[in-house]
């Protein structure tokens, strides 16, 4: 037996049961192949319903399920290590016709998927960076956490988030950049200020302190960005040059 | 060759572990003995899970049951994927490893379901092999778990409990007996559950699992049992496992409950049935 033929059935119901898998009085297996094609479309489904919770409420639990199906399908997991399986669900949102009028949904997909990622990053010891005078700061760089996570969007992508799971108004048309940082072991999105993104992507990209605040542009509050990562403990490591 | 051997899993009862009962678990473990986890839960770099299981370990002996490794499949083993389990192992130092007569890749695409096989002499070479090197990697002899299955194989040649047996003494390792699988697949495959027990090779069992199952029907009407593990143990499989410690003495038997979760006391009082059956074997 090919497990090739096996595999495309599986994944395609239009397909007929491949030949000689059988019942016990050697009838064809019929009804019986489609008990491992609903385990693995029904597991992989519900592996994306646990993570993507505000996708699956934006767009309705019924409408979800079949767009997973779509996707499982055309995208079934590269790896075992399921609990982070969607890596490129938002990619395949961006180009799934039936939700084109939905554009903020990848970015949805991206957070909730940040998210995971998070919660499964390696542990980290938070920097002492208190022995540091401020002044000299401005030229160390600052290693962040593995488990903090940068999404920048042209849309409300955490109020979207956080309305689909908890109710209230729509939330004000705008962009957000949004730093999920985890300072215990369940990661939290937080909204960054204007400039805190530039500044953020440059401080991840190597920058130090100083040239990141310069990226961050003129109303860059870098203040409140250094006091978000100070707080939630999320600056792993420092590097200053001598 | 191997510097551990699975014996180190007491005769008592487990259950499959699961974050949600992490706090009820540790205050009250009741007829709980010893847990069991999926491999693939843990292979994440930090964070909860493996904090939780660290604190576990210390208070339980592990049984670290892998569901991903692809035994049966005809590409060669994932190396990447072994040597994680491997890591998990080494850290860990689990009482048991085990995994199943089953395939789940293809092409890199994993389908995360365990997967049948046809009973061949071609299946049986390349399922050596496969535990071999899993053997080699892990340092350990590991356990291999019989499946349940729902359609059969017209070029099968072996029946499953020879087939198991040929692997065991080929390989040197030692055998999962799930009765769960053994009565969904005797049902399944219009065999007697009894005749499979009284065959299979019981010196071998390192390890017992019980579970839940529903059924539905084929084509033809007939009763399918579905492996759901999301129900309490049937008491056919219960007087199954009975007639499998009273002629093999205690086993470490697990309680597999992995969906439709139910509260803590219902698992636990699952676990508890268990005990008492080995108890009065003992």
């Amino acid at each position: 037996m090919m497990q090739a033929g096996f595999v495309a059935a599986l994944l395609d119901p239009d397909l007929p049961v491949p030949a000689g898998l059988v019942a016990p009085d050697g009838a064809p297996a019929g009804r019986r192949f489609d008990v491992y094609r609903n385990t693995v479309a029904g597991g992989l489904t519900r592996v994306l319903e646990a993570g993507f919770p505000a996708l699956r409420r934006l767009v309705g639990a019924d409408f979800f399920a079949a767009m997973a199906g779509v996707f499982l399908r055309a995208h079934p997991p590269r790896s075992r290590i399921l609990m982070l399986y969607g890596a490129d669900f938002p990619g395949f949102l961006q180009h799934f016709p039936p939700v084109a009028h939905l554009p903020y949904l990848p970015d949805v997909a991206r957070l909730e998927q940040a998210l995971r990622d998070s919660y499964h990053a390696a542990d980290h010891r938070p920097a002492d960076l208190g022995a540091i005078p401020p002044e000299a700061l401005l030229g160390c760089r600052l290693r962040l956490a593995p488990s903090a996570r940068l999404l920048r969007s042209a849309w409300p992508v955490r109020s979207i988030r956080a309305a689909a799971l908890q109710g209230g108004p729509s939330p004000a048309w705008r962009a957000e950049d949004v730093l999920v940082l985890r300072a215990g072991f369940d990661p939290e999105p937080h909204l960054l200020p204007p400039g805190g993104g530039a500044m953020l992507a440059a401080l991840i990209g190597g920058a130090t302190l100083g040239a990141a605040m310069d990226a961050g542009g003129e109303g860059c509050d870098a203040a409140a960005v250094l006091g978000l990562l100070l707080a939630q403990g999320a600056v792993a490591g420092v590097e200053c040059a001598e | 060759m191997f510097d551990r051997v699975d014996r180190d899993l007491p005769a008592r009862a487990g259950v499959g572990y699961k974050p949600q009962h992490f706090s009820a678990l540790l205050e009250n473990p009741g007829a709980v003995d010893w847990l069991e986890i999926h491999a693939e839960n843990y292979l994440g770099d930090g964070g909860r899970p493996l904090a939780q299981l660290r604190h576990l370990a210390g208070r339980f002996p592990i049984s670290v049951h892998g569901v991903g490794l692809s035994i049966g499949g005809e590409a060669p083993l994932d190396a990447d994927h072994l040597a994680r389990l491997k890591a998990l192992c080494d850290w860990l130092q689990p009482a048991s490893f085990s995994e199943h007569l089953a395939w789940s890749t293809h092409e890199g695409a994993f389908l995360n379901d365990l997967l049948p096989l046809p009973y061949t002499a071609a299946t049986l070479a390349r399922v050596a092999d496969h535990i071999d090197q899993v053997q080699e990697a892990l340092g350990r002899r590991m356990l291999l778990e019989n499946p349940s299955t729902y359609l059969a194989f017209a070029e099968s040649e072996m029946a499953e409990v020879e087939f198991l047996q040929e692997i065991a003494r080929r390989t040197g390792c030692f055998l999962l007996l799930d009765v769960n699988n053994v009565q969904v697949s005797a049902v399944n495959q219009g065999r007697s559950a009894e005749a499979y027990l009284d065959a299979f090779p019981l010196d071998l069992v390192g390890e017992i699992h019980l579970g839940g199952h529903h059924a539905d029907r084929d084509d033809q009407g007939a009763v399918l049992l579905i492996d759901s593990h999301a129900a309490p143990v049937e008491d056919r499989v219960w007087a199954l496992y009975r007639r499998v410690i009273a002629r093999g003495g205690p086993k470490p038997t697990l309680i597999e409950w992995d969906d439709d979760l139910p509260d803590w006391p219902v698992l636990e009082a699952e676990a508890a049935r268990a005990a008492r059956v080995l108890a009065g074997a003992a």
